[in-house]
């Protein structure tokens, strides 16, 4: 896609670090960078508006109106101003998404690794039951996870903080429930990744000069898995905002008086009729979706290109 | 295993005749082994899913209306067994086991060994069996169609940002071929409604009838896998248009041509034929957001409302056929990936 300028024999004159010559090829790379100031703009934006304007939440007698220029996209059926709503709803689907991820990150990582170090029959324990887990759909777990433990979480949080604990805890439940749905693939890899380094000289030397198990795990493995498991991570986290998009368009997710792109966009499409289209209502929120979206998934790209250089790019 | 060791001893294997039988018997062994395994698997799959439905709080007769007193829901539950101890219930479903009728010992009627998934806990006049029967092929055309706009749009794509790698042509491809992955069906469905079926109606909003109902849903559902199929498609294209055999094929003078239709393209596909398992049988079970934005009566839409509803009976029933269908479609996959590339050794 882009030219690869730093080759490895030139940073070995040079003297280039890894780190270093991966940053320079994700500078070469220009749809990432793109994406990645698009994405910490957006971010930015996302946070400060609720400092700068309060609209979002403020209801009026403006219902459905066209987008304008005191209502820059326009009013949803409660008269609020659906620019403030569509960044509000920004925010809560970028953090289902990071927190989604991190979640599947840990779980894959620690599964992933355990198997592929350990070996022999806990591996093939583990790895059979990812395969089992592969094979249910995984609408139903989530379902499963956030009627189940809604209740519970609902409880102690009252009780432990007072008052109205129902949006939090389902917040929680659907970080946690799309993290338990998407580190299958996560620890597959993990492990493809830990059985070849598990062979490697320098985890033999390790192993000889006496460290345990745990050590050469943290110090020695799991660094080197750092690559491939960023470079996931970021293919994860559109898929989890995905996910949790589809979930709140159920009604499973965020409810209303919160608002998630995916939530926003299910009341939009619930105003669609024959006689009258509120397209503002449809076209905002899922265009900031689709915008994230490919902004993360530009990002993961090049993020691939940098760590797992296979190909070469001066074709 | 001894038979595969005789027939490798056997001077024929030398022969072109005696690999291409040889290729045959081992993978029809390994075939074989794998079928096998594919039983317990679905055991076990189904124990998890029997468990996983009845952990949630809640049942399938909480939402009705009538049983306000206790003695009827009593009674309801009797009748499907839920009062039994989840073992039983267990063993029932699976239709392996005794119990006793009217002063007799007798074995359980129907259950899964008999290919019998039960009465449906929520529309209680329908089997599931039934209601599989009436949605699955509705489901299954749809999700063939969707299947096959997905690789005919998907996998030109992907050959095409492939070959011109790094020019404007793989820039606007690949970007379209993102953008298809990030438009989710519950978008592109109510733009498709209201473009192609209210503003300018030349396609039916909704409902299942002729052929020209199917077009606006196949592209909803499909569009997302044309995304990632052309992703696919161009990674596995691009690796192997820079191995070796294909400079070889360069250098003998073999047209380009040929070498992206002939040499490349059965190694830059391979990934896609992995991927086409999972994505089939997704494609096949059916999509709640598409069968429900289009009034289809399909089976995608059950398999939320059921969990939703605690349908026990219906939600392991629906997914014992959709890991049965991956499950199967995987091994498939792994047959047809041998066909394809015959370095794969199975064992």
């Amino acid at each position: 896609m882009v030219e690869a300028t730093h080759q490895p024999s030139q940073a070995l004159e040079t003297g280039e670090s890894p780190n270093r010559r991966a940053w320079l090829r994700f500078r070469d790379n220009r749809p990432a960078v793109m994406a990645s100031v698009f994405l910490l703009v957006l971010i930015a934006l996302a946070l400060a508006w609720p400092l700068i304007s309060s609209q979002g939440e403020v209801h009026s007698e403006a219902q459905f109106a066209a987008p304008s220029g005191g209502h820059w996209f326009g009013t949803d059926v409660h008269g609020r101003d659906l620019f403030g709503r569509v960044l509000a709803g920004t925010r809560i689907s970028l953090m289902v998404g990071l927190v989604g991820a991190l979640v599947s990150l840990v779980i894959g990582v620690l599964w992933g690794a355990t198997a592929g170090f350990l070996g022999g029959r806990w591996d093939n324990l583990l790895m059979r039951t990812v395969d089992v887990l592969y094979s249910l759909p995984s609408i139903i777990f989530v379902i499963v996870i956030i009627t189940t433990l809604q209740e519970v979480l609902e409880r102690w949080l009252q009780a432990t903080f007072g008052g109205e604990g129902g949006e939090t805890a389902r917040m929680l439940l659907l970080y946690a429930g799309l993290g338990a749905v998407s580190w299958l693939t996560m620890a597959r890899i993990v492990r493809g990744q830990v059985l070849a380094l598990r062979e490697r000289q320098f985890v033999e030397a390790a192993r000889s000069i006496g460290l345990g198990t745990r050590a050469i795990l943290w110090r020695h493995i799991l660094p080197n898995v750092f690559g491939v498991v960023i470079v996931y991570l970021t293919l994860t986290l559109p898929a989890v905002v995905l996910y949790e998009s589809f979930l709140s368009y159920l009604g499973l997710g965020i409810q209303p008086p919160g608002a998630s792109l995916g939530s926003l966009i299910a009341e939009g499409s619930a105003q669609i009729n024959p006689i009258r289209v509120y397209w503002w209502m449809i076209a905002f929120p899922a265009g900031f979706l689709a915008a994230l979206l490919m902004a993360l998934n530009f990002l993961g790209d090049g993020l691939r290109d940098v760590f797992d250089p296979k190909v070469d790019k001066n074709c | 295993m001894t038979l595969i060791a005789r027939l490798a001893m056997r001077p024929a294997l030398y022969s072109v005749a005696g690999a291409r039988a040889w290729f045959c018997a081992v993978s029809l062994a390994y075939f074989l082994r794998r079928v096998a395994t594919l039983m317990p698997l679905v055991l076990v799959i189904s124990f998890l899913a029997f468990c996983l439905v009845r952990v949630a709080p809640g049942g399938p007769f909480d939402k009705e209306r009538a049983p306000a007193t206790p003695d009827i829901e009593r009674n309801l539950k009797a009748k499907y067994h839920l009062d039994e101890p989840l073992w039983k219930q267990y063993l029932r479903f699976i239709g392996i086991g005794f119990e006793k009728r009217n002063g007799e010992w007798r074995a359980f009627e129907g259950g899964l060994v008999r290919g019998d998934f039960g009465p449906s806990l929520k529309y209680r006049n329908h089997s599931v069996n039934d209601i599989i029967a009436q949605g699955l092929p509705v489901s299954l055309s749809l999700g063939m169609l969707s299947f096959c706009f997905a690789l005919g749009f998907g996998i030109p794509l992907g050959v095409w940002t492939a070959i011109r790698r790094g020019r404007w042509q793989d820039h606007v491809g690949s970007f379209f071929s993102i953008l298809a992955v990030c438009i989710p069906a519950f978008v592109l469905g109510p733009v498709l409604i209201v473009l192609l079926g209210i503003k300018w109606p030349v396609f039916p909003v909704g409902l299942w009838g002729g052929p020209w109902h199917v077009i606006l849903p196949a592209i909803t559902l499909g569009t997302y896998f044309a995304g990632k199929v052309s992703r696919l498609t161009r990674e596995g294209m691009s690796q192997a248009l820079h191995s070796d055999f294909i400079t070889t094929a360069r250098a003998k003078g073999v047209s380009e041509r040929s070498i992206i239709l002939r040499h490349a393209l059965r190694e830059g596909l391979l990934p896609v034929v992995t991927y086409s398992g999972p994505l089939l049988a997704d494609l096949l079970v059916g999509s709640f957001v598409v069968e429900n934005l289009f009034q289809i009566p399909g089976i995608g839409v059950f398999l939320v409302s059921s969990s939703i509803n605690r349908d026990y009976t219906m939600v392991v029933g629906l997914v014992i056929l959709y890991s049965v269908m991956l499950l199967a479609l995987n091994l498939v996959v792994d047959v047809v990936y041998g066909l394809l590339d015959k370095r794969v050794k199975y064992g």
